[in-house]
């Protein structure tokens, strides 16, 4: 670390920053009473965000494309999980599937 | 919290001690990682417990140990953090009040949410939130602190797929969710606008820019 003020600095800026977003959402919750239907719609904006996640962590890195043996991996424990397997069996096989694909020189 | 196990099934229990494995596992490589670009051991291990967001982690330490300005990379790593306010607002009163309210929002991350939102009423959903956020809590730091101190002996977690499992536990968690169509159709069309927008945005914009997919969902009119 070249400056460690400045870099503990950074961090203690990340953790704050982080601390308040975490935060604001259940004060904000606790206060405002929200219609139903506003509720539904935050519901549905979780969900939307956690496939966004699923989506990029699946099939990129950085801003390129992740290869095929990651996303490959998920898909099988999509297809699982849809077919409503265990969840230990989808996890496991969708890191299975990837390291198999690796194994077999597959990007 | 003891009635933590007495709330949850027992499923949805080994469910969330695996999701904490997974992190563990990512965890090591973090560690290794951060002592690998030069971080003392101290290092990962309080960014782990302070921060407790693995990708705007990796992210930081991946800036600073390239000679970028740490403070630009507390901003890109806080980039990627801003989906945490949504996830706040889709949980009601989940964390309770008081020191439970500081301790609760920060144990609040992508699988303690999802393992909310998986549970059918208030109990489950607090009980799964809590327990699977104090085991991040134990384990992310846990892993951090052995991968950085047998850092290279660890080499490359790809090669186990591990990789993969982050994307597959939270796409199990939310395939209840996905049943409805109206839900999967927005999640689609989300992640649809998350990866057209990879390429060309900073880390963290691309899951955010997916909200824009919630106009697919029907208008519903406050009820009279």
């Amino acid at each position: 670390m070249k400056d460690p003020t400045l870099v503990v600095a950074g961090m203690l800026t990340l953790s704050a920053g982080t601390f308040a977003f975490r935060f604001s959402g259940p004060m904000l919750r606790q206060r405002v009473a929200f219609p139903p239907w506003a509720e539904r719609l935050l519901e549905a904006a979780a969900v939307v965000l956690l496939a966004a996640l699923v989506a990029t962590t699946a099939l990129t890195e950085g801003h390129g494309f992740a290869g095929l043996a990651r996303p490959a991996g998920v898909l099988v424990g999509g297809v699982l999980a849809w077919r409503k397997a265990p969840f230990l069996v989808v996890v496991l096989a969708a890191a299975a599937v990837t390291a198999v694909l690796r194994l077999l020189g597959v990007p | 919290m003891g009635s933590i196990y007495r709330t949850l099934a027992r499923g949805t229990l080994r469910d969330i001690a695996l999701a904490c494995l997974a992190v563990w596992f990512i965890g090591l490589s973090y560690g290794a990682i951060a002592v690998a670009s030069g971080f003392p051991l101290w290092f990962p291990a309080a960014q782990s417990v302070l921060v407790l967001a693995g990708a705007s982690e990796f992210l930081f330490v991946g800036i600073v140990a390239a000679g970028g300005n740490p403070l630009a990379a507390a901003a890109a790593g806080l980039l990627v953090n801003a989906r945490h306010v949504p996830y706040g607002l889709a949980l009601p009163d989940i964390t309770g009040r008081g020191w439970r309210r500081l301790l609760g929002s920060h144990v609040m991350n992508d699988e303690s949410v999802v393992f909310a939102l998986s549970q059918e009423d208030l109990p489950r959903k607090r009980a799964a939130y809590w327990a699977c956020g104090l085991g991040v809590l134990l384990c992310w730091p846990a892993g951090a602190v052995l991968g950085a101190l047998i850092g290279s002996v660890i080499g490359n977690t790809g090669a186990f797929g591990l990789d993969a499992m982050f994307p597959a536990v939270i796409l199990a968690l939310i395939m209840p969710a996905l049943r409805d169509r109206v839900t999967l159709r927005a999640a689609l069309a989300g992640a649809a606008i998350a990866l057209a927008a990879a390429p060309f945005l900073p880390p963290g914009l691309p899951v955010l820019l997916a909200l824009a997919a919630l106009l697919t969902l029907p208008r519903q009119r406050p009820a009279k």
